[in-house]
């Protein structure tokens, strides 16, 4: 292959301006093979710098790969595979070539050898996951999309400035682990961190994904957190302040699931709660927590787009997302459910699906290093994981009351695309080993031992038991839940309104003295200039004569006097 | 199958992973992990505290659907 064309997401932006022009058959064609061959060129990415070149003087690498670029690269792109597979019955024209660009930019990110390359992917991916939002065409989600771009403008700010200084500080575009030791790198964690969707600029996720297409959040879940995940991993691993972000993120997303009526929201926010444990793997900073938060990302992706097909195939055939309206729908859909349950189990890291042998890679990283603290924390947020995803989704969705509903099974291409997600959730489960092969460090880790078995089981059923027992505490109501987001669209705005409110009513009132005085002005002006005013009257000759009269007057008495 | 079936083969399987860890090679990080049945005893209480502290959290944060229609 040459190298030249070897970039996996040459595909996808070839397949996108494709997808812009065909209609019909050869679209979908498009549309599924574009992908394919990306997958195929990420698989055969080899190790090193590809592209060189030099940019605005400075040298950059726009197409480098190591194992942990080659993995995300990887499943990016076969994401973009099952999402498209997934969206082919999507009318909107729009969606799936934003998603194809968006998909690109994220392999982008995976394959730079620079910080500068990172950047412009990093806007890339802003602009599409913005246009796939836009794509859903409801004034609802045109408005989260302003915020969403809102949010991420700004973390492209931070990571400009990050960028631009730390290539000056440091005379090198390179793409490195950092040790924070310059304000430069301090604001490329802070962006990175606002992409990774870390508390408290957290909000953009579960305010924009939910509310964009049935087919657009799939993608939208599987890019722009993980990509984040991508760049933590290389540019900063092992930094301790990590962990505690991690596990704020990890309950921060249990505790709102809980609270949440919208079948979507409560996998959004379940979205924060898995990369929490990614980052707080990658803060624990040895190699096996290094590998478990990569291959975490890697079965993420696929788990975390099943429970979102399936959410997907209900909102498609139903049009509704809350739990309250939603219920009993396993009759018509019993495929849709099992693929939701499957996604459900895989997300709760039970054995014998592939949650399991990436997530408790980071456990054993946490016990190996003797932190006590961290490993408690993070088996009650496993239990919790089984709480809010694993079972409280499929419970309201597929079962709990009869809503009266009967929506038949999803269409061929849904179904295809979530028994295909399925099959790989637990095929990783079962034959790990090709995934530990392509983690960054070499693995040293047995998954299923009786002890790890045994141990989450227990974990995991008696979270089940808690859940039914306290089930009148879980039900449902018709509310939303107040989040960061509040700030920038309740707060700010009404500080705004007000300080505009306070500013017009000064300037009407200096507006009226102005009058007030020009009033006066001309009320004096007309007294003396209008038709009778000193100025402007008809004086009588003599008058005049005896002004000219005192007025030479004064001027020979001036001689005098001088 | 009732409920009532459902309930008692979800607690024979409760009852079978506890039983259980006496015949499986432990091998904990830490002292607690070796208690017998501390996975099942943590994994209850732990989402038993997550739910009431969701709860609490969602008397102050929780709004009608429409707080931020204009």
């Amino acid at each position: 292959m040459s190298s030249l064309l070897g970039h996996p997401s040459l595909a996808l932006f070839a397949g996108a301006l494709l997808l812009a022009l065909l209609r019909g058959a050869p679209r979908a064609a498009i549309a599924v093979l574009a992908p394919l061959v990306s997958v195929w060129l990420a698989w055969n990415v080899g190790e090193g710098t590809v592209w060189k070149a030099s940019f605005l003087g400075m040298e950059v690498a726009p197409f480098a790969a190591d194992a942990l670029s080659r993995l995300f690269a990887l499943i990016f792109s076969l994401m973009a595979f099952l999402g498209a597979l997934f969206a082919l019955n999507q009318k909107n024209r729009l969606e799936l070539p934003a998603a194809f660009v968006y998909a690109a930019s994220a392999i982008g990110v995976t394959l730079a050898g620079d910080l500068v390359t990172v950047f412009v992917f990093w806007e890339a991916m802003a602009i599409g996951s913005t246009l796939v939002l836009w794509s859903s065409g409801t004034a609802l989600s045109y408005r989260a999309s302003l915020r969403y771009l809102m949010v991420h403008l700004f973390g492209g700010m931070l990571l400009f400035v990050g960028v631009a200084g730390e290539v000056l500080n440091s005379g090198s575009t390179a793409f490195q682990s950092m040790a924070l030791e310059t304000p430069w790198q301090w604001l490329i964690l802070a962006a990175f961190l606002v992409n990774a969707g870390a508390w408290p600029l957290s909000a953009w996720l579960p305010d924009a994904y939910p509310e964009a297409s049935w087919s657009g959040m799939v993608f939208l879940s599987a890019f722009t957190t993980k990509t984040a995940v991508y760049v933590l991993l290389r540019g900063f691993p092992g930094t301790d302040f990590l962990v505690v972000v991690g596990l704020v993120m990890v309950f921060y997303g249990i505790l709102y699931a809980l609270l949440e009526n919208d079948m979507r929201r409560i996998l959004a926010y379940s979205i924060v709660n898995q990369v929490g444990f990614m980052i707080t793997g990658i803060g624990i900073g040895t190699e096996m927590a290094l590998n478990g938060a990569a291959a975490h990302a890697f079965t993420h992706i696929l788990y975390k787009a099943l429970l979102l097909m399936s959410a997907g195939s209900v909102l498609y055939m139903t049009g509704r997302r809350k739990c309250t309206d939603l219920g009993g729908l396993y009759r018509t859909m019993p495929l849709t459910a099992a693929c939701g349950i499957i996604g459900a189990l895989a997300i709760s890291a039970f054995p014998l699906t592939s949650g399991f042998v990436s997530k408790s890679m980071i456990t054993q990283a946490a016990g190996d290093e003797h932190l006590f603290a961290v490993w408690m924390l993070l088996a009650a947020a496993s239990a919790g994981v089984f709480l809010h995803a694993g079972i409280k989704f499929p419970w309201f969705v597929f079962f709990q009351k009869d809503s009266g509903l009967r929506p038949p099974e999803p269409p061929w291409n849904l179904r295809a695309a979530m028994i295909l997600v399925s099959a790989l959730c637990i095929g990783l489960g079962l034959f790990y080993e090709p995934l530990y092969d392509l983690l960054p460090h070499a693995v040293d880790y047995a998954p299923y031992t009786g002890f790890h078995v045994v141990a989450q089981l227990q974990l995991l059923l008696f979270s089940g038991l808690a859940f039914f027992v306290m089930l009148g505490w879980l039900r449902r109501t018709l509310t939303i839940t107040l989040d960061v987001d509040w700030l920038y669209r309740r707060l700010f705005p009404g500080l705004a309104l007000r300080a505009e409110g306070l500013i017009s009513k000064t300037m009407q009132g200096a507006g009226m003295q102005i009058l007030r005085i020009l009033r006066l002005l001309d009320v004096w002006a007309r007294y003396l200039h209008g038709p009778k005013g000193a100025f402007a009257r008809t004086w009588a000759s003599g008058a005049m004569g005896l002004g000219v009269m005192l007025m030479l007057l004064g001027f020979l008495l001036s001689y005098y006097l001088v | 199958m009732s409920i009532r079936t459902l309930w008692i083969i979800f607690i024979a399987v409760l009852a079978l992973t506890v039983v259980a860890q006496p015949f499986v090679e432990w091998h904990p990080h830490f002292a607690v992990e070796s208690l017998f049945g501390f996975n099942a005893l943590y994994g209850f209480l732990a989402c038993a505290a997550l739910i009431l502290v969701a709860k609490a959290i969602g008397l102050l944060v929780k709004r009608p659907e429409d707080y931020y229609d204009e």
